[in-house]
Order: C-alpha cells, then sequence, then structure tokens
C-alpha cells in the first residue's frame, strides 16, 4: 500500500517535472483608468520562459498565444430578411456569457504553431474560442463557419472589439517576449483575464494567468454609480438641470 | 475636445455634440417643436446607443421648450387653460405608452415598430404640411383671401368650455384626446410630438397660431420631464453628461430659432417644418426598403459581474 503511493507520488513528480518551463509575465498596468479625456490606450504585457535543469537542451525556440478577455455578457445576434418589401429582424441567435473584449495574439500564425486537434482544446484563434450559444434550448458552440457566429466575430471585429494577430508577440530573446495590448475607446469596463499559453514543437506545455482592471474613476464613476443606485435622486437632478438651463437661457438671451 | 460619456460609455467631441444641439434647438425654436425625432437619429449616428440617446434627449428636449416656453410665457403666447387640460391627457398618455413599450419590448420587433411608426406617422404628417403649405403660399401669392374658418364636426361636441387667451369656445373632449394621443406616441417613439401636436391644433381644434406653439412647448415640457424621470428610475439610462451639452447647445439654438421664427411667415413655416419632416420618414422608409449593408446586427444584454 505504501509502496503504490510512494509510486504514485513519483509518477506525479516526473509528471510536473517534464513540464520544466515556467512562465513569469506582468503587464504594464493592472489598473487602466477611464477618465474623461479617454481615447483608447495599449497596455504592454511582457515575460519570460523560465527554463531549469529538466528542461530538454534541444528545446530552444517556443511559441507563444495570449489570449485577453474582456467581462462577460449575453449578446443577441439578429439577422434581418426581406418580408414584405422591408428588412426586418427575423433570425436571432443568443450568445450566453461571452467575453465583451477578446483578444489572440501569438508570435506567428495560429495554424502553423499546433495541430488543429490541439488549437481546439486549448482555444487557440478566434474560430476556436469558445462562444456559447442558445440553440433552441440546447447551450453549445457551433462550427466556426456558422452564419451568426462569423457575423458575431466579424461585427465585433470592426469595433476593434475582437481581434487576433499572428505577429503580435515579439520574442526579445528566445525567452523573453512583449506584446501590446490596444483597448480601443468604446472599452468594456471590468476585470479582463489574460492567459498565456506556451508551446514547443506544436505541443502545449506551460499555462499562466494574469489580469488586469478597466475601471472609471473620479467624476465618471460618481455618475455611473449614483445612475444606477439612486435612479430617482438622478432623474430629479437630471430635471431640475434641464429647467436650470432652460430657465437660464431665458434669462441671458432676454431681450427686454 | 473628447469627453467620456459615463452612462454611454464612449468617448465624443464636445463641440459636435454642442453643435448637434445647437442646430436642433434652432430648428426647435423656431418651429416650437422638441426635437426629438431629429436629435435621437443624430445621437444613434455618433455611435450611442438607441436606449441612451432616447432617454438622454427627452432631458435635453424638456431644457429646450421650458426656454421656449418661458419667452412665449413672457411675450403672453401661452394658454394656460388649454394648456392644463392638455396635460391631463398628456400625463395620462404618456403613462400608458411607457407600459405598452415595456409589452411591446418584451415581444420582441420594437426596433421595427419604432421605425414603422416614424415613416407612417412623419410621412403623413410631413406630407399634410407641405402640401397644405404650399397651397397657402400659392393663395398669397395669387392674392387670394384665405378660406373662412369653418366649424367642423368637433366643434359640436358637449362639455364646452372657454379659453379665454386663445379666443376659442372648445369641448375640452377632443382637447384631452389629442393630449392622450401625443403622450402615447411620445413615449413609444421617444419624441415630444410637437411637430404632430402643433397641425392638429391648428387644424382640428382651430387653436390661433398666435398661442399654439407656446402651448404646446407646456405639453412637450411636461410630458419630457416625466418621461425623464421614468427613463432615469427604470433603465438607468440618462446620460446627464451627454443631457448638459445638448441642452447648453440647445437652449442657445431655440433662442436664436424662436426670433426667426417670428420674422418667417406662418404658412412658409409650416412648408418647412413639412420638407424637414418628409425628409426625415423618407430617410427611416429607404432604411427599412434598401437592402442593409449588413444583415447583422449585436445587441448586448448587459454586462454581468
Amino acid at each position: 500500500m505504501r509502496r503504490a503511493a510512494l509510486a504514485f507520488l513519483l509518477v506525479l513528480l516526473l509528471g510536473s517535472a517534464a513540464r520544466a518551463e515556467r512562465l513569469i509575465v506582468s503587464v504594464s498596468n493592472h489598473r487602466v483608468t477611464v477618465t474623461p479625456n479617454y481615447s483608447g490606450e495599449e497596455l504592454v504585457l511582457f515575460g519570460s520562459v523560465e527554463k531549469d535543469t529538466t528542461t530538454p537542451a534541444d528545446r530552444t525556440t517556443y511559441d507563444l498565444v495570449v489570449t485577453v478577455m474582456g467581462p462577460r455578457a449575453d449578446m443577441v445576434t439578429r439577422r434581418k430578411e426581406r418580408t414584405f418589401g422591408i428588412w426586418i429582424n427575423t433570425d436571432y441567435r443568443q450568445f450566453l456569457q461571452v467575453p465583451s473584449y477578446l483578444a489572440l495574439f501569438a508570435n506567428r500564425p495560429f495554424e502553423t504553431i499546433t495541430s488543429p486537434e490541439i488549437a481546439r482544446r486549448q482555444q487557440i484563434g478566434l474560430n476556436n474560442v469558445l462562444l456559447t450559444q442558445r440553440v433552441s434550448g440546447d447551450f453549445a458552440d457551433v462550427v466556426p463557419n456558422d452564419a451568426f457566429r462569423s457575423a458575431f466575430i466579424r461585427l465585433r471585429t470592426q469595433r476593434g472589439l475582437y481581434r487576433e494577430d499572428g505577429s503580435a508577440v515579439t520574442f526579445l530573446t528566445p525567452t523573453l517576449f512583449r506584446t501590446g495590448i490596444p483597448l480601443p475607446a468604446e472599452v468594456p469596463i471590468g476585470t479582463y483575464e489574460v492567459e498565456i499559453k506556451l508551446f514547443a514543437n506544436g505541443a502545449f506545455i506551460a499555462k499562466t494567468e494574469t489580469a488586469f482592471e478597466i475601471v472609471k474613476v473620479g467624476f465618471e464613476q460618481f455618475v455611473a454609480t449614483t445612475a444606477r443606485q439612486n435612479g430617482l435622486l438622478y432623474g430629479l437632478v437630471t430635471a431640475a438641470m434641464a429647467l436650470m438651463t432652460g430657465w437660464m437661457a431665458s434669462i441671458v438671451f432676454r431681450k427686454d | 475636445m473628447q469627453l467620456y460619456l459615463p452612462i454611454a460609455d464612449l468617448p465624443v467631441n464636445v463641440f459636435l455634440v454642442l453643435a448637434m444641439g445647437a442646430a436642433v434647438g434652432f430648428v426647435s425654436g423656431m418651429f416650437g417643436i422638441g426635437g426629438g425625432f431629429l436629435m435621437t437619429p443624430l445621437l444613434i449616428f455618433i455611435g450611442i446607443t438607441p436606449a441612451v440617446a432616447v432617454a438622454s434627449v427627452t432631458s435635453h428636449i424638456a431644457a429646450s421648450s421650458f426656454s421656449g416656453a418661458l419667452s412665449y410665457w413672457r411675450r403672453r403666447a401661452i394658454d394656460p387653460a388649454l394648456a392644463s387640460v392638455l396635460l391631463c391627457g398628456g400625463v395620462t398618455g404618456t403613462a400608458l405608452g411607457v407600459w405598452t413599450f415595456t409589452q411591446l419590448r418584451a415581444l420582441g420587433q420594437l426596433d421595427l415598430m419604432i421605425a414603422l411608426s416614424y415613416v407612417v406617422l412623419l410621412g403623413t404628417v410631413g406630407s399634410l404640411m407641405f402640401s397644405e403649405g404650399l397651397r397657402a403660399l400659392m393663395r398669397t401669392r395669387r392674392g387670394a383671401l384665405p378660406p373662412r374658418r369653418s366649424h367642423n364636426w368637433i366643434h359640436g361636441l358637449p362639455l364646452k368650455m372657454r379659453f379665454k387667451r386663445s379666443k376659442i369656445y372648445l369641448s375640452v373632449i377632443p382637447v384631452v384626446v389629442v393630449g392622450i394621443m401625443i403622450g402615447f406616441i411620445g413615449a413609444i417613439m421617444g419624441i415630444g410630438g410637437g411637430f404632430i401636436l402643433v397641425p392638429i391644433m391648428i387644424y382640428l381644434l382651430r387653436v390661433p397660431t398666435s398661442t399654439v406653439i407656446g402651448t404646446s412647448m407646456v405639453l412637450t415640457l411636461v410630458t419630457m420631464l416625466f418621461a425623464t424621470m421614468l427613463h432615469a428610475v427604470t433603465n438607468h439610462l440618462v446620460d446627464a453628461v451627454l443631457a448638459l451639452i445638448l441642452m447648453v447647445g440647445g437652449v442657445t439654438g431655440a433662442q436664436f430659432g424662436v426670433r426667426a421664427g417670428q420674422k418667417i411667415r406662418g404658412e412658409q413655416l409650416r412648408l418647412l417644418l413639412g420638407l424637414l419632416i418628409l425628409s426625415v420618414g423618407i430617410r427611416f422608409a429607404i432604411e427599412l426598403v434598401i437592402r442593409p449593408e449588413d444583415l447583422f446586427t449585436i445587441r448586448e444584454l448587459g454586462v454581468s459581474g
């Protein structure tokens, strides 16, 4: 019994030893503040691949995939069709808890990094990221070329909220890397998860995570929270503001 | 100069929004309309979501019509009795409209309903006004006298009341009904309703042009204040910063609009307004008929967590 446990422990140790690389990463700013003059920003993620004695000597080149995911939300994609001569929304799909911001970066094109099988399992590339849909009561992701799914990704990409770039990650030395994370002007507020996955010769070998948050500060924060928590007061103040502005204007512009 | 809007979650150019507010304010002061049917599409065009646009515009219209109403009040161009009777209907109509709005949203296809009602309403009102204005203009060109004001079936209704300032003797029933209708339409379409109210008051109720604009502004003011409160309490979608920029631009524009409106003759004014309303209606119609550039649209159902 004890011997079996010992053997099990040994296997476990060997197993972890096989993953000899460790990833150390950091983002340039863990707290992005949205101020009145905010109009988009770029964060920088940098890190290094730490080897230890068990790392195979022949392993020198690495591939890296960085996934940035914004706060999750439910979204609906609608399709217009021509009915009675006018274009109206006829069909729709609901996407459940999908990232409001999604960016995938790699040091070379996604399909060259690893096999399609591993790419699917590790969600490498926009085509492989899991986007759960509600399809007539069922919850599932569909094939990448599904009309609703590709339209969804296309529209989000147009707004700069979804992106993939197979050349954004640069290796400064064989083990030191950096990548920029562009944040558009209409960036969703919330916590962003960053996943960094390391590949070597097509095999997935290590993974680490970090995060940053985007927050409103000062006046923006104050207005947004008041609107949400004290709707009545906020409405009263806005209505009073409207009356004040109207009254002041009529005094300022009074001719007689 | 860029400014970040706290509720719309989006940076905008302050001067652009200010100019939009001023332009719409000028038009609203000139014709005595709220201008919501112009402002809301403009805001959507610069990237603000329809929900936030509609909710924020209500407070902008309130400010604009308040400053307008004040200057009309000083010129004694408001009929207080007529305004209060209209308001009885208007408040009821707004509450009814908001309730219907919620029901329609639950059924889906609210956007289509809004677009269709814009086309039907703006198309009808716009072309009626335009053709009437054109005819009136031709008449004055030829030097003919305007047709004598004839009494219609509305003047045969009971519960008559004397509206002193407007110098009319009219049943309260059609006035309340008109108020309900305007409040209802306004709540559903996110507009003040002045552009429908003014012609109805002129052609159907025979309210003289001297008091019609000021009185309609009072109704717009109260229903829009009510709508602002309702949007703030239920949906939390009123962007006060956006509203303030629009207001400042709007009230400034409205002051000049009021003066410009008094220099232009009535029939020309109606012709212009008719043309403007018609073009917005046609714009919506085109959007419905022409194959959209993108058949797909995305709507966020709110961020959780």
